[in-house]
C-alpha cells in the first residue's frame, strides 16, 4: 500500500511533514479562506492554518517551518503553536 | 451513495441563516446518465428512472460546471447510474480540474479499463469511489444482479497501480452485515484511504426492497463493534465512516446538511435537485439548467427555496428546540412515510408517525429470526422492466415470479 511504503520509506516522516496526496489545498474565493478538499470533503482553513500547510511539503522540518514563518510573517515565539497544529494536522491524517 | 456531505465544514445551514442569506453551493453531484450496468436493489436512482432518458450532451454539461463553479461549488462528484457509460467522461473531468473542482468519479468499476485510467489521470481526475456489494463473490453478484465481483477486484487493483486515492464504498443491510470485518480486510488489502460503510437509507429502490433489507439491531451493534475495534488497530491507513441507517435511531439525521444549503445534484437530463431522492416529492417543481441559470436555480427557484429556514415547519419541528440542530430531518422520509414533505421525519420518536418506523424494525427483526417461507418477500432489482412496472408504465412483468425478480430463498441459496 502507498502510504505504509512512503510511511516505512521516510526515516522520521514527523520531522519533515508533507501534506498526503489526498488532499488538495487552495484558496476558495467563495469562502474568502483557503480550504483543504479530500474525498468529498472540504475543511475551511483560518490563515494560520494555511500558511502552516502550505509549507508542509516535505522538505521543512520543524525548525525550518517556524524559521520560515516567523520571517514571513515577522513574529516570533509561535513553535509551539506550530507543533500543536502540526499534532491536530497528524491526528486528523493531512500529513505524514 | 449516501449523505457525504456531513464532513464538509465550512459554510453550513447555520451561517447562511446567520448571515441573512444563502450561503453558495459547495457540492455539485453530476449524474450523467440513469443507465447503468449493475442492478442493485438498494440502488438510489428513482425507480422511474426508465421514464427518464434524456441526457445532457458535452456541450451541456460543460456549461453547468462553469456555472457550478462559479457560484462557489468545490466539490464535484461524476455519477449515475455509471458514469463510465459516457464517452466524454474523461473530457468533462478535464475542464473541472481545470476549473479547479475537486473531481470524484463514483462508480461501480465497471468499464474502467487501463487506458481508461489513464486518460482519467491525464485528465486530472483526484479520486476514485468504487462500490462493492460484498466481502465475497457470491453476495455481490446476487446484490448486483451481475458477475462482477473478480472484474471490481481486478479494476481495485488498477486503481490503485495508477496511483488514485481509492475510498471503497459499500452498502450495508441485513445480508452482508454479518460480513463487515471482511469487508474491511478487503478494503484494507486494496489499499483504500477510506473506506465508506454506508447502511441502506431507505429510499427509491431499497424502499421498495426494505422488508428484505432491514438488519435487526443486535446486527447493527455488532458489526459497529468490529468497526471500532478496526479504526483502533488500522484508522491510520483507512479511515473508515460507518453511516448508521436512521431507522434505528430516535433523532433525524441533519439531511444534506439542509436543503439547498451546501449540496446541488444535477439528474441526467438537467432536472436541478436539492438531494438525489428529492425528484421523488409532489407539487414541487424542479428547475431545469437547460433553461434556467444556475444561481436563479440556486438562489431565486422555489424548489431550493421551500425547504430552507424553519419557516415551512409544522409542529412538532416548529416549536422544538432541536429544530436548528437536525433541520426537521429528511424531507424525502417524511413524504414517504407521512404523505406531507413538511412534516417531521418520522425517524424522529416526536413524529406522530414514529411508530410505523418501530413497528417496521420490529416486524423485520421478527422476520430475520423467525425466516421461513411466511415472511418470504420479493426483491427488486433495478432493471428498466421493474421501473417500468413500479412506475405503472407498464404491467408485463409479474412482480412475484418475473424474470427480473429474486426471493429471499433465492438469495440463500446463492450465498
Amino acid at each position: 500500500m502507498n502510504a505504509t511504503s512512503h510511511e516505512s520509506s521516510a526515516a522520521t516522516p514527523a520531522e519533515r511533514p508533507s501534506l498526503k496526496s489526498v488532499f488538495r489545498l487552495q484558496w476558495e474565493p467563495a469562502q474568502n479562506a483557503h480550504v483543504l478538499l479530500y474525498p468529498e470533503g472540504m475543511v475551511k482553513l483560518n490563515q494560520s492554518a494555511a500558511e502552516i500547510l502550505k509549507r508542509c511539503d516535505g522538505t521543512r522540518d520543524l525548525q525550518a517551518l517556524v524559521a520560515e514563518l516567523e520571517r514571513a510573517f515577522e513574529t516570533t515565539g509561535i513553535e509551539a503553536e506550530v507543533r500543536a497544529f502540526l499534532a491536530e494536522a497528524r491526528t486528523r491524517g493531512w500529513i505524514a | 451513495m449516501t449523505d457525504l456531505v456531513s464532513p464538509v465544514a465550512g459554510a453550513t445551514a447555520d451561517d447562511a441563516q446567520a448571515a441573512g442569506g444563502v450561503a453558495p453551493p459547495l457540492w455539485l453531484l453530476a449524474e450523467l446518465t440513469y443507465r447503468c450496468p449493475l442492478h442493485c436493489v438498494f440502488c438510489y436512482n428513482p425507480v422511474d428512472y426508465a421514464a427518464n432518458r434524456r441526457e445532457l450532451d458535452t456541450a451541456q454539461w460543460i456549461a453547468v460546471l462553469r456555472e457550478a463553479r462559479a457560484l462557489g461549488a468545490a466539490q464535484l462528484g461524476f455519477s449515475g447510474g455509471e458514469p463510465l457509460l459516457r464517452d466524454d467522461l474523461e473530457e468533462l473531468v478535464a475542464v473541472a480540474r481545470e476549473l479547479g473542482f475537486y473531481t470524484n468519479l463514483i462508480t461501480s468499476g465497471i468499464g474502467l479499463t487501463d487506458a481508461r485510467l489513464g486518460a482519467l489521470k491525464k485528465a486530472g481526475l483526484d479520486h476514485i469511489q468504487l462500490s462493492f456489494q460484498d466481502s465475497t463473490q457470491e453476495l455481490n453478484d446476487f446484490l448486483s444482479s451481475t458477475r462482477t465481483f473478480d472484474l471490481k477486484c481486478r479494476v481495485a487493483e488498477a486503481i490503485k497501480r495508477h496511483g488514485f486515492p481509492m475510498v471503497l464504498n459499500c452498502v450495508l443491510h441485513r445480508y452482508n452485515l454479518p460480513h463487515v470485518d471482511k469487508i474491511i480486510e478487503m478494503a484494507l488489502a486494496m489499499g483504500a484511504e477510506y473506506l465508506e460503510l454506508a447502511n441502506t437509507q431507505y429510499y427509491g429502490w431499497a424502499y421498495k426492497n426494505r422488508a428484505q433489507l432491514l438488519p435487526t439491531q443486535e446486527q447493527l451493534v455488532a458489526a459497529e463493534a468490529v468497526v471500532e475495534r478496526y479504526r483502533q488497530s488500522h484508522g491510520d491507513r483507512c479511515r473508515i465512516f460507518f453511516v448508521v441507517p436512521d431507522y434505528f435511531e430516535r433523532r433525524p439525521k441533519r439531511c444534506m446538511n439542509g436543503w439547498g444549503a451546501v449540496f446541488l445534484g444535477i439528474a441526467p437530463d438537467g432536472t436541478a435537485l436539492p438531494c438525489h431522492a428529492a425528484r421523488s416529492l409532489p407539487g414541487i417543481s424542479f428547475p431545469n439548467v437547460t433553461d434556467t441559470a444556475l444561481a436563479d436555480i440556486w438562489y431565486r427557484s422555489d424548489a431550493f427555496n421551500r425547504f430552507r429556514g424553519f419557516e415551512w415547519m409544522k409542529e412538532p419541528c416548529r416549536s422544538c428546540e432541536e429544530k436548528t440542530k437536525d433541520l426537521g430531518g429528511c424531507r424525502c422520509q417524511a413524504y414517504l412515510l407521512t404523505g406531507d414533505a413538511a412534516n417531521a421525519d418520522p425517524v424522529c420518536d416526536k413524529s406522530p408517525a414514529h411508530a410505523q418506523i418501530v413497528q417496521f424494525v420490529e416486524r423485520a427483526s421478527e422476520a430475520a429470526a423467525g425466516g421461513g417461507g411466511a415472511t418470504e418477500q420479493p426483491i427488486f432489482f433495478r432493471n428498466d422492466a421493474n421501473s417500468r412496472k413500479l412506475s405503472g408504465l407498464s404491467h408485463e412483468a409479474d412482480a412475484q415470479s418475473g424474470g427480473a425478480c429474486g426471493t429471499r430463498d433465492e438469495a440463500g441459496a446463492k450465498s
